[in-house]
């Protein structure tokens, strides 16, 4: 039963983004920009849904800290694994659009530089399970190293920011205008992109259920 | 004994291990050389552009020659069971951190401290118009880049490819103070002194200090016992 609400849960939100898809047809395109602008409706959402996975990563792993319970594990790892890929996808929007905007694949400006530290790091927080075999430990460590990770994350950020400024302006909190019509678009596809998100985890935790299952039946084999 | 005098015995102890056998100075002042003379072919040797690129060049060379410093941290107390012996010994996990941070910090200064006249020589650049400043950017990246290899030494040191994942882990979590320090150096070796355009970095260099040694203290306990 559970399985099926993942299941539709995920199927609704490619629904919406198919539907959201056909809309984005229907609108003008912007002034300057032209289409190429639309991909913003993809671009903000995938980020902050990689910034909700980095935060619920946090979280898991700090519980994990605390209660030792390994199901905390398998969600920092599952939900890391999805922000990162979301992230991925948010580096490749930004860098099709800066081809067309700026005409170069990329261009070390602020924003770009810190969601690739940021990817660097998350990688990085892979890299570091796979080279630990023991369960007890591969969880502590990475657990400590994701909290790193996040604390660097507003630090990474304002320095790169600093370091040089050429991303456009956000246009939701920034002095720009994004038209009233097309904001319903854009929060149905931020819903959307949220409960891929989910639904990915729920699929990647299950996942890593089974392993740690499968480890134990392995080891009491073993043992016998 | 206090905290304090704890420290100072972890320190004194690491200190005098490495002095004894040399083994990871050498190797690190050696290391730092070698990327000097390297980056001699990589670059325009003109004066204004070395100048231009010699935060970066600096920085980078005492990242890459501080790490293997770093990753002997915690290795060097591998055999013999010594890292057991040191968790087990009464005192707090954030005394021993601190002990062996302040041990690393003191050789990677070191390393850091000769390879700058050399690089003065190499590159005939006048590093030392800004002496001062540019010697406090020195500590505080320094001490950045000590905290943050040292806690990572720690938590890298009992896993496989141990070398290859030390570098992988420490370097995008050091990007803000490795960017600041490279920024303020590439301005004092320049001769100009740190003004209102770039304090921040100081103030930013200062506080990923602060923050990440009080999470490392904080955490040490749980990466050394688990």
């Amino acid at each position: 039963m559970r399985e099926k609400i993942v299941y539709a849960v995920g199927l609704i939100a490619v629904a919406i983004i198919a539907f959201d898809l056909y809309r984005m047809t229907q609108i003008g395109e912007e002034a300057n920009q032209g289409a190429i602008f639309k991909i913003i409706f993809f671009h903000v959402p995938v980020a902050i849904t990689a910034m909700i996975c980095a935060a619920a990563a946090l979280i898991a792993s700090v519980l994990f800290l605390i209660t030792k319970n390994f199901t905390f594990d398998a969600l920092a790892v599952s939900v890391t694994e999805v922000g990162l890929a979301f992230l991925a996808a948010n580096l490749v929007t930004g860098s099709i659009w800066g081809r067309v905007i700026w005409g170069v694949w990329w261009a070390w400006d602020a924003r770009l530089t810190s969601a690739l530290v940021c990817w660097l790091l998350y990688a990085g927080y892979l890299m570091l399970r796979h080279a630990i075999e023991e369960p007890t430990q591969r969880a502590t460590f990475a657990a400590v190293f994701s909290i790193f990770a996040f604390i660097d994350v507003p630090i990474v950020i304002f320095s790169i920011k600093w370091w040089r400024t050429q991303h456009p302006q956000p246009v939701f909190w920034g002095g720009g205008s994004f038209p009233k019509e097309w904001l319903p678009i854009f929060l149905w596809n931020m819903l959307a992109m949220v409960m891929l998100g989910i639904v990915l985890t729920v699929v990647r935790l299950r996942q890593e259920n089974a392993q740690r299952e499968l480890d134990s039946l392995r080891r009491m084999a073993h043992a016998l | 004994m206090s905290f304090f005098r704890l420290v100072g015995v972890v320190a004194v102890k690491d200190l005098r291990a490495e002095l004894r056998t040399k083994e990871a100075i050498n190797a690190s002042f050696g290391f730092a050389l070698v990327i000097l003379i390297l980056f001699s072919f990589a670059f325009e040797r003109s004066i204004e552009g070395v100048q231009e690129i010699s935060g970066g060049l600096l920085w980078i060379v005492f990242a890459f020659a501080g790490t293997l410093i770093l990753n002997r941290s915690f290795a060097r107390e591998l055999p013999n069971d010594c890292l057991d012996a040191l968790i087990s010994a009464p005192i707090p996990g954030a005394a021993l951190f601190l002990g062996k941070a302040i041990a690393n910090f003191v050789l990677v200064l070191a390393v850091e401290l000769v390879s700058l006249p050399v690089f003065g020589i190499f590159y005939s650049v006048d590093w030392t118009k800004q002496i001062w400043e540019l010697l406090l950017v020195l500590l505080l990246g320094t001490w950045g880049l000590t905290v943050i290899g040292t806690i990572f030494s720690a938590l890298t040191v009992n896993i496989r490819l141990r070398e290859v994942m030390l570098p992988m882990l420490t370097y995008p979590i050091m990007v803000p103070a490795l960017l600041g320090a490279m920024q303020l150096s590439s301005a004092l070796v320049a001769g100009k002194p740190i003004g209102p355009d770039n304090v921040s970095w100081l103030k930013m260099l200062a506080g990923f200090d602060l923050i990440y040694t009080a999470a490392s203290m904080v955490l040490v306990e749980t990466v050394l016992v688990g």
